[in-house]
């Protein structure tokens, strides 16, 4: 007789995989893409394809020839790192800084950690991170959406909402000429205003958190937390000077705030596993964001913001435990 | 300048009284500890593997400081050297332990012992064992996949690929007891390594009858007791369907090895058998 | 909305294949082996030697403490021997072994069809009666019967909750049970209520069985104090806190029992035992098992004597199919690999499952990538990623600290781990371990 196959229970899987959740991602990513190359054209296309060659190629070098290991670039967790470095760089950058920031996201991101599921922090926002500090000029010169779009490093460049905003008032420019200044909301919404690849669509991206809710690739819980609580950060101050601070709409639309609270802080390795945790780490990000935003020296704090909170992921996970079962009647009983 | 010497007189101020406190709270919270711990932990081989039966090389120390009487305890891993290290530095009799070596009780290999279900699972013993039997028909033999070998710190011992069975590095171990604890089927025995490294054990545990045993077995032990009745030295003892050698009783004549039908019986670093002189062997080798 | 409990579950393929197949009654073997454990607790003592003459229903093993069980005979014979055996996982367990003649039964069994719905009995003869029995739960535990129906001293039960689920996939013998002996399962709810003392049931069932929920509310219309309450379709529904907490909202604490929220649960395949043997005087010698699988020829429900070889029933749907890859006595999700086929069915075993190759396989495992699904899978609110860390690490207190011991086993993690990882299997090892400390700290 055939050897019966014996194994503890269960017997079945629910056909989940690694593969899986990463392509899921990758597909969320496509509307934010293509409205990305709508608005920038070539420049977005040569960042992006340039930036997931470079972190697949990466991941494969160190895995083959440092770890020695078979290659894990299959999984589709390093496209899902380039995309996101891409995303997170303006389109005119020059090749060989896309090509640094990959190297830094996959060597010194995700690989020095030990690969997938191991990296504190987000290794897309590693690299981008550390460009941002190494290349300021080039990291914040914006291309103008769709005047450039068949320019790539050439691309006629202009400010962000978030910077017209700072830059006014820091120069103490009068609110209301600030605003005039600034895309309308819709606008901002289809993503008709300066910024890196990827964040400019609210609407796109949006598409995206519906995809991988739906497909249960991720929770409600970290974007919505983000998402929140900035709103609600935002919304007071602008309730208390609503001539000194934006609207809590404007924050939502503009920079990278939805990138991040949709794709970026919901990295699986770099948040928290409980939903109690996964809240506290995304009101923690919103509210960081906003204090950079606002009184901070940089124009967006996202970035930063994510970074923080990965830094006390570990400490969530110690603390914010999924609620027992059982700790209902027992609290009703005391 | 007074800005400096009021620097100086300040700092010097704070370094003197917290020099104080710092000398009262040593004086106040002082630990005694026999300083003759150090000097024995340093002569132990501070691997703390456990062999001991303690937590630690420190711990062994401690323990080895307090005996009244230290010829019971043994450092497995250093031996009769160490001991008689620390013998010395207590003052105290070290005991003769007689060197011993983890020994693999099992020659299940995928050719003697047919395989009939396909384990898929946690790939560790102590899954398979407290789910069922194994992957062959033998439910006391080895499962294979090297918790005994996960646990040994001192590289003494690997799967061999061929067999699927745990291999034991003789020179490498120090009989620290980890992979008997570690086997889930307490296949691994600690045995005297006898003189020039000569053993005889009885390589399997089944404790079935002889005919299912002999069934998923090629060379189990099927309790047929050959080996126990030719036993000159009454060091053979039958339980459960299974002969068991006690070591301290063999005296090494090898009369059980060709006796037993399923060859059960290992004898271990022995010179090649000689057929003419077979019979004489017996007298000549347990002379030590 | 649908009640359901309310941490974590998933939602398996429900693949209820025989749901439609009325239970047809499997011939006698002409030879059964019965472990004489078949249930948790002490084994029971045999009563029986070599050579002896039984009848259908004798008593052949004796319930040798207060958590323990009697075995009857479920076929008339002769003792053949008592001897190991290896069940199904194995390992040798001593079984009596009796083979057929004839179909002798015990004389004061009611062998008949009508159906006895007056209750002379008190909750102390019930109860009595129970335990002669050899009643165990028939969801798949196996806990003696008897002594859930003796709540400890101190504890008042006030509602008895009915396990009319099934929530594992492929298995169908309980909704079975429910269409084609529902008055009897009443009855026995009924008897059960009087036991216990209280006048409040409910039978919790699936949603995904509307004809059974539709015919139990046809007929409790004239039981008092018992209700029907469907629940939406969510493994693991089945197991007894979850239950709880779905029908009437309690939560029992960790490491407590579901006596503590003053619930009591059974399984309807239980409450229809409790009925024959009280009103029908007759032990627990057979049961309903569903034999099934995606690549079986004509699965069905069949009622079978305890000790049947699975070998038969497998005969009974067809044969073993050619793309066989495990066969699994119980449900996908907390059901036993079998070993070999002679393996016998025992009281708790609700199903036979044969699983073709291709799904039976395990995936390989790959780095937990800390997706955090299986903690969102787990109806006990634990972390199962960091417990099966802690068991293969063999960091126990902490694993104790993290309620290791909550955990009842469901399987929703492993199922759920798109790495593959046996969180499960290491989490059953750090039971196992946890368990072992905790009792001789006990000592």
């Amino acid at each position: 007789m055939k050897r019966l196959i014996v194994s503890p229970s269960p017997h079945v899987h629910s056909g989940d995989s690694v593969k899986k959740n990463m392509y899921g991602v990758v597909i969320a990513m496509i509307p934010a893409l293509a409205a990305s190359v709508w608005f920038f054209g070539i420049g977005a296309l040569v960042v992006t394809l340039t930036s997931v060659l470079a972190c697949v190629l990466f991941e494969h070098l160190i895995q083959r020839f440092i770890l020695k290991k078979p290659t894990t670039i299959t999984d589709g967790s390093a496209i899902v790192t380039g995309i996101l470095l891409a995303f997170n760089l303006p389109t005119n950058i020059p090749l060989a800084l896309i090509i640094i920031g990959a190297a830094v996201a996959i060597g010194m991101g995700k690989m020095s950690f030990g690969g997938l599921g191991q990296n504190p922090f987000n290794p897309a926002l590693v690299g981008r991170v550390f460009l941002l500090i190494s290349y300021p000029v080039q990291m914040t010169s914006w291309p103008k959406p769709i005047d450039s779009r068949f320019s790539y490093l050439d691309a006629e460049t202009g400010a962000t909402p978030l910077s017209i905003m700072k830059e006014g008032l820091i120069t103490g420019k009068p609110f209301s000429e600030v605003l005039a200044e600034v895309p309308s909301y819709l606008e901002l919404f289809l993503g008709v205003m300066g910024g890196s690849a990827g964040e400019i669509a609210g609407v796109a991206l949006m598409i995206g958190l519906i995809y991988m809710l739906v497909k249960k690739i991720i929770t409600w819980h970290i974007p919505v937390a983000v998402i929140g609580s900035v709103l609600v950060f935002t919304g007071v101050l602008h309730l208390v000077d609503s001539n000194a601070y934006a609207s809590p709409l404007f924050h939502l639309l503009t920079g990278g705030l939805l990138l991040g609270a949709i794709f970026m802080a919901t990295d699986y390795s770099s948040s928290p596993m409980a939903t109690s945790g996964m809240i506290l780490y995304g009101v923690g990000i919103g509210v960081i964001t906003v204090l950079i935003r606002v009184w901070g020296a940089y124009p967006e704090g996202i970035s930063f913001a994510i970074l923080i909170m990965n830094a006390f992921v570990p400490l969530i996970d110690k603390y914010m435990k999924p609620k027992h079962f059982g700790e209902k009647v027992a609290a009703k009983k005391a | 300048m007074s800005v400096v010497l009021i620097t100086i007189v300040s700092l010097a101020g704070l370094g003197a009284i917290a020099a104080m406190i710092l000398f009262a709270a040593s004086k106040k919270f002082q630990v005694f500890e026999d300083p003759r711990i150090d000097e024995v932990e340093e002569v132990l081989p501070a691997t703390n593997c456990g062999g001991c039966g303690l937590p630690g090389c420190r711990a062994f120390a401690e323990a080895l400081v307090k005996a009244d009487d230290i010829s019971s305890m043994n450092c497995p891993v250093g031996g009769a050297d160490t001991m008689n290290a620390v013998a010395s530095i207590l003052g105290k009799e070290a005991g003769t332990a007689i060197p011993m070596v983890a020994v693999v009780r099992c020659n299940g290999s995928c050719e003697h012992a047919p395989k009939t279900t396909n384990y898929q699972g946690a790939q560790t013993c102590a899954v398979v064992s407290a789910l069922y039997g194994g992957e062959t028909g033998c439910a006391f033999g080895c499962d294979g996949l090297g918790d005994c070998v996960a646990s040994c710190k001192f590289d003494a011992m690997y799967m061999d690929d061929e067999t699927g069975l745990p291999v034991i590095i003789e020179e490498n171990c120090v009989a620290c007891g980890a992979c008997i604890d570690a086997c889930p089927k307490n296949i691994i025995e600690l045995r005297k390594k006898g003189p020039k490294s000569r053993r005889i054990f009885v390589s399997c545990v089944n404790k079935d009858k002889g005919a299912p045993a002999k069934k998923a077995c090629a060379v189990a032990c099927i309790g047929c007791s050959k080996c126990f009745k030719i036993c000159p030295h009454d060091a053979i003892e039958m339980k459960d369907n299974h002969a068991y050698i006690d070591y301290e009783k063999c005296k090494l004549c090898r009369k059980c090895v060709p006796e037993c039908p399923t060859k059960a019986i290992h004898e271990i670093n022995f010179p090649p058998p000689k057929p003419k002189v077979k019979k004489e062997e017996p007298e000549t080798t347990p002379a030590d | 909305m649908l009640k359901t409990f309310s941490l974590g579950g998933v939602h398996p393929a429900e693949n209820k294949l025989s749901a439609a197949k009325a239970t047809e009654i499997l011939p006698v073997p002409a030879e059964v082996v019965i472990p004489i454990c078949q249930h948790i607790g002490a084994p029971g003592t045999p009563v029986v030697k070599k050579g002896d003459e039984v009848k259908v229903g004798q008593v052949i093993a004796q319930s040798s403490g207060f958590v323990s069980a009697n075995i009857h005979s479920p076929v008339s014979g002769k003792v053949f021997k008592i001897d190991d055996i290896l069940d199904a996982s194995g390992y040798k367990r001593q079984a009596i072994i009796i083979k057929t003649e004839g179909d002798e039964w015990m004389a004061d069994i009611d062998r008949s069809d009508s159906i006895r719905k007056g209750i002379t009995l008190s909750s102390e003869e019930i109860i009595k009666r129970v335990g002669e029995a050899g009643i165990v739960g028939s969801g798949g535990a196996t806990f003696p019967a008897h002594v859930k129906l003796s709540p400890p001293p101190g504890k008042t039960c006030e509602v008895l909750i009915l396990n009319g689920v099934e929530c594992e996939p492929y298995l169908t013998s309980d909704h079975r049970l429910m269409l084609e002996k529902g008055e009897e399962m009443l009855v026995g709810v009924s008897l059960l209520m009087k036991a216990l003392f209280v006048d409040r049931a409910i039978i919790g069932i699936e949603n995904n069985k509307q004809d059974a929920i539709e015919h139990i509310r046809k007929l409790v219309a004239s039981y008092n104090g018992i209700t029907v309450q469907p629940l939406k379709v969510q493994y693991p529904q089945g197991g007894e806190k979850q239950l709880i907490d779905a029908c009437i909202g309690r939560q029992v604490p960790s490491g407590k029992l579901p006596i503590e929220v003053g619930a009591v649960v059974f399984n309807v395949g239980t409450a229809y035992a409790v009925y024959e043997a009280v009103q029908k005087n007759k032990p627990k010698i057979d049961r309903i098992v569903t034999v099934t699988g995606l690549s079986v020829k004509n699965p069905g429900n069949f009622l079978v004597r305890i000790g049947t070889p699975i070998s038969a029933l497998i005969e009974a749907v067809g044969g073993l199919p050619e793309d066989t890859g495990k066969v699994i006595a119980g449900g996908p999700m907390m059901g036993k690999a079998l070993a070999s086929l002679d393996a016998p069915v025992t009281k708790g075993t609700s199903g036979v499952l044969i699983v073709p190759e291709k799904i039976a396989s395990r995936g390989k495992t790959e780095y937990c990538i800390r997706c955090s699904k299986c903690v969102s899978a787990c109806p006990m609110g634990l972390s199962p990623y960091l417990l099966m860390t802690l068991a293969e690490k063999e960091i126990h207190d902490r694993a104790e600290e993290e309620k290791i011991m909550d955990c009842m086993e469901c399987g929703s993690c492993s199922f759920t781990c798109p790495s593959n990882r046996p969180l499960l299997d290491y989490i059953r090892l750090g039971k196992g371990k946890v368990g072992q400390i905790m009792r001789s700290r006990i000592k």
